[in-house]
């Protein structure tokens, strides 16, 4: 299989909630069907970040289950053929907000551990 | 429409949504893919390359949605039930070992927490205790000494540290006939006044003793049990203040005792007063040990602090009464419950570990035939993991699986022990606190926590037997399964293997049990028991209160009792071998000279006619019996048994020495056979006295009767009981006569407890036995299926058929031989455990130990060796044309 050819840092695992949010950020772009969502993080990472399908559904509908996404079947523009479109509600736009703040707190935290000298200068 | 219907159609269409969405997305994959320039199917792989597998993760994304757990769990219980349903043999088979494994464990928990560790249905029972007077210095120190009127009375006067303190005494008394009913004889207990309010209890009806009941002067008064009250007097509540006659004495009825009440023995019928029914003597006396303390401990005092307490009491009494050796000089104690249930904790454990073995061997069979069905499922599981079943969701069908049967079989198992108990009950009232045993809640709950651990370890077993992911091995295999598969074979030979070893383990437990208690019965109790029947019979005081007016009743009874047909002798005395230890009296050898202070010299001592050692065939080894003529004050002679001689009389002829018992001296006329007092105890010395001195009131007449073919084809001894009981009753109307046992009933009843235990270890073993027999036999089943290729092979390239045979019998046989060993090795440590329960035979007795082995290896030749033969009887052509 042409994944387990990969090196390992590629595929690394997802914090618990970072997925949720990367989607969300995503859709603040506008509208988007899984495989764009999927296509989209893969490519801003620079393919650091191996979508995995099998993460990815049910984290869009976790998030619809939520209410922070709605969903809805619309023509493609350029295809001709409807595929389900995915789009930020007010709710998520707030969650999005929250989650955003909280990482960087976090990563602001986590540097300050693994690099205290820089913090120094 | 419901809910659940609503549900189900948003599922439905949500499902179909779902798919709907990633069809389009994989096609949108696809087309990109295309676009890059590789060919349609090329494209097409590479987009479920890339994508993934579309079944997992539609499933997955479906587990958001699904209000969850609750859901799946009623999809994996379609399914199970669908797949048990399909093999119902397998199902019925697994249900019932269930069954048999979880409904053992169940009754046998349900009496240990009843019997053992259920508190005492007293008021504050963990402040009770049972008290013991001890003497430091002898080597009797683990014995529990009942304790002696007067110290009795020291310590209540003296201690510090009990609220209260009562005595306690089981007897029998004769309840006189009345009222059409016939004289009966009853357990009875004597208690002093304060020993309901010692316990906590109250009577259901009336009033409780007083301390003015409780002396010499008072009027008698007696508590009734619930259930004397019910059966005798009709559960009439104006009994109340009626007079009854307890031998011959009258007692007002005071109260009736709850029906759960049974202190101090299950068997006690009524309570009446000790210091109303034992003369002063004996209530002062603080050499004659016969009485039972119950003490409940002040707060804040411990039971060593209190047992100190009455030691200093104690001790102070000893240094007072130096020149007596049987006054004790330390006190004893121990939890009332631990003295209750003292004698059937043992064996209670012994039967809960083997309960627990036999769980495991079911829960092992179970794992086994589940690991077979997977086996034979390795295709569809296979496909199914190929397919995209997920792991988990494989187990959880597995677990769900063996929840159902194991949840089936602990139903059934529920009722068995239901049933089980019911019949412990019928047959087993004289063990004690036999009637608090009932199913509440907290073996509603173990039960349940039985089934799940069952289920859990089971269907772990059985569910990692199939986790490996050597999908395509199982295809290919499947294709074309010559080789027969390796893995499960190997986890069904070593589940296999820890089978055997505990069925082994429980069969050297059984073994020596039944080794035990046939040792036991065959005890040589060094008299007759055969063609020996024994009543018993007493006279009371109050009616015969001269020596003369006893000795008389005892000589005309026996006269008459020897005219009867079919006599061959008769003879009475005042306790027979197997009846317990009963009565000892300290005695002084006239010749010899005095015992050094401190030490005196006490032996078993019985009261007997001159006819008693011929009817019960105990040897007259020296010297003669009893002179008959030689009566009452006249009567001055004392026989003693054999070992009575050797001990006390070593070196020197014991004929025409003299005993001094109770200030009177008696001259050694004769010495005769050893007897045992109890069955499984090794004989004491005994001293025998004449029953024409018209001392005693109380004991046994045996009559001997050897069978007569022509007269009575069927020779049953029961014949004599009406004759007796009539010319009893033509003598004294009132007088019961009770207890018509032979002597091999006799027997049988004081080894009732060994019996029972035998017999149900014994089943236990058996039951695992043909578990472990049924084990063998589907794994060798299952080879010779998985093998009938290989065997076809064999058998077509010119192996012989007893070659064949011989390999398959090899390899079944091999589970067997390891668990045996294992078995073997295990039962070497256990069998320590059951050290206390066994009579005369160590617990590494190699007689069992090679029976057990045999018998295992046999059956399991027998399990094998159906399998092993039909292989061997293959049609070469068929077995190949059928791959």
């Amino acid at each position: 299989m042409p994944s387990m050819a990969k090196p390992a840092q590629q595929r690394v695992g997802l914090l618990q909630g970072t997925l949720d949010m990367l989607i969300l950020r995503t859709l603040l772009y506008g509208p988007a069907h899984g495989h764009q969502i999927g296509k989209h993080i893969q490519r801003t990472t620079n393919e650091f970040l191996q979508m995995q399908h099998g993460s990815l559904y049910p984290a869009l509908h976790r998030l619809e289950k939520r209410g922070w996404v709605v969903s809805k079947w619309e023509t493609a523009p350029d295809r001709k053929r409807e595929f389900k479109y995915y789009r930020l509600t007010d709710k998520g736009r707030k969650q999005l907000v929250t989650e955003e703040s909280r990482w960087k707190q976090m990563a602001e935290a986590v540097a300050r551990v693994l690099w205290p000298a820089a913090e120094q200068n | 429409m419901n809910w659940w219907h609503i549900n189900w159609r948003q599922t439905k269409k949500r499902d179909a949504d779902l798919e709907r969405e990633l069809r389009s997305d994989l096609e949108l994959e696809e087309e990109e893919q295309r676009e890059s320039g590789i060919s349609k199917e090329e494209a097409r792989y590479a987009a479920l390359r890339a994508f993934g597998n579309p079944t997992l993760i539609s499933e997955q994304t479906r587990a958001v949605w699904s209000w969850s757990w609750l859901e799946s769990l009623a999809r994996d219980l379609r399914f199970s039930l669908r797949t048990l349903r399909r093999s119902p043999g397998f199902t019925v088979i697994a249900v019932l070992v269930m069954a048999l494994g979880i409904g053992a464990n169940v009754a046998l928990f349900t009496v240990v927490r009843a019997v053992l560790l259920k508190p005492l249905p007293f008021h504050d029972p963990d402040r009770l205790v049972m008290l013991y007077e001890a003497d430091l210095y002898k080597d009797d120190t683990a014995g529990f000494n009942v304790v002696a009127g007067g110290m009795f009375a020291e310590w209540k006067n003296q201690n510090r540290s009990y609220s209260s303190l009562a005595l306690a005494k089981g007897i029998r008394v004769g309840l006189s006939g009345s009222g059409g009913q016939l004289p009966e004889k009853l357990d009875s207990a004597l208690f002093s006044w304060g020993m309901l309010r010692t316990l906590g209890v109250q009577p259901a009806l009336g009033r409780d003793f007083t301390e003015a009941d409780d002396n010499l002067g008072a009027n008698g008064t007696v508590l009734l049990s619930w259930g004397l009250w019910k059966r005798r007097f009709g559960g009439d509540p104006s009994i109340l203040n009626q007079t009854i006659f307890l031998d011959a004495q009258p007692y007002t009825v005071i109260g009736v005792m709850p029906a759960w009440f049974d202190f101090p023995d299950a068997s006690t019928q009524l309570w009446t007063l000790v210091y109303h029914d034992k003369p002063e003597d004996t209530m002062t006396s603080f050499s004659n040990h016969q009485f039972r303390v119950v003490g409940r401990l002040k707060p804040g005092v411990s039971a060593s602090q209190g047992v100190a307490d009455l030691s200093i009491i104690s001790q102070r009494v000893h240094n007072a009464h130096l020149n007596d050796p049987f006054v004790f000089r330390s006190a004893k104690s121990r939890p009332l419950l631990e003295h209750i249930v003292g004698e059937i904790k043992k064996p209670l454990y012994v039967l809960m570990e083997a309960t627990c073995c036999l769980l495991l061997i079911a829960c092992l069979n179970v794992a086994n035939l589940l690991v077979a069905r997977a086996a034979a499922r390795r295709k569809e599981l296979a496909i199914r993991t190929a397919l995209g079943g997920g792991w988990l969701r494989l187990i959880g069908e597995r677990l769900m699986e063996c929840l159902l049967l194991s949840a089936s079989g602990g139903a059934l198992g529920l009722l068995l022990a239901l049933a089980a108990l019911q019949w412990l009950m019928q047959t087993r009232h004289d063990m004690s606190r036999v009637q608090s045993i009932h199913i509440d809640g907290v073996v509603a709950a173990f039960t349940v926590g039985v089934i799940v651990i069952c289920a859990l370890f089971s269907g772990l077993i059985a569910a990692f037997s199939t986790s490996d992911k050597r999908i395509l091995g199982a295809l290919h295999e499947a294709s074309r399964s010559v080789g027969g598969g390796s893995a499960r074979p190997t986890l069904r030979k070593v589940l296999l293997t820890l089978e055997v070893g505990l069925t082994v383990m429980l069969l050297i437990g059984a073994g020596l049990l039944l080794k035990s208690y046939q040792r036991l019965r065959s005890a040589d109790m060094g008299c007759a028991t055969q063609d020996v029947i024994t009543m018993h019979l007493g006279i009371p005081d109050a009616r015969y209160p001269t020596p003369a007016q006893r000795a008389n009743f005892y000589d005309t009874l026996l006269d008459r009792v020897r005219a009867l047909p079919g006599v061959d002798a008769a003879g009475f005395a005042s306790a027979v071998p197997g009846q317990g230890y009963q009565m000892d009296w300290t005695f002084t050898i006239v010749e010899h000279p005095p015992l050094p202070q401190g030490s005196g010299q006490f032996a078993l001592s019985r009261w007997a006619d001159p006819k008693y050692f011929n009817a019960m065939v105990i040897p007259i080894l020296r010297g003669r019996t009893f002179d008959g003529g030689k009566r009452l004050d006249a009567a001055n002679e004392v026989v003693i048994s054999q070992s009575f001689a050797a001990q006390y009389f070593p070196n020197e002829d014991p004929l025409g020495r003299h005993l001094r018992v109770r200030g009177k001296d008696a001259v050694i006329v004769g010495i005769v056979g050893d007897t045992r007092y109890e069955i499984g105890e090794a004989p004491l010395p005994v001293q025998y006295y004449p029953l024409d001195a018209g001392v005693e009131t109380v004991g046994t007449l045996v009559i001997r009767s050897s069978p007569d073919p022509s007269r009575d084809p069927g020779h049953d001894l029961g014949q004599f009981a009406l004759p007796v009981q009539r010319i009893v009753s033509e003598m004294d109307p009132d007088l019961p006569v009770s207890d018509v046992l032979t002597m091999n009933q006799l027997l049988g009843n004081s080894t009732l407890d060994q019996s029972f235990n035998t017999a149900l270890l014994v089943a236990f073993a058996g039951v695992s036995l043909v578990l472990a027999a049924v084990g063998l036999f589907g794994v060798m089943s299952y080879m010779a299926a998985q093998r009938t290729a290989e065997n076809g092979i064999r058998v077509a390239l010119g192996a012989k058929r007893e070659q064949v045979m011989r390999k398959m019998l090899l390899d079944g046989m091999r589970p067997a031989v390891f668990g045996l060993v294992v078995g073997l090795a295990a039962s070497l440590e256990a069998g320590q455990l059951m050290r206390d329960l066994l009579y005369e035979i160590k617990p590494l007795d190699p007689a069992v130990y090679a029976t057990v082995a045999a018998t295992l290896l046999a059956v399991a030749a027998f399990a094998c060796i159906i399998p092993a033969w039909r292989a061997s009887r293959l049609d070469p052509v068929q077995a190949l044309r059928a791959e």
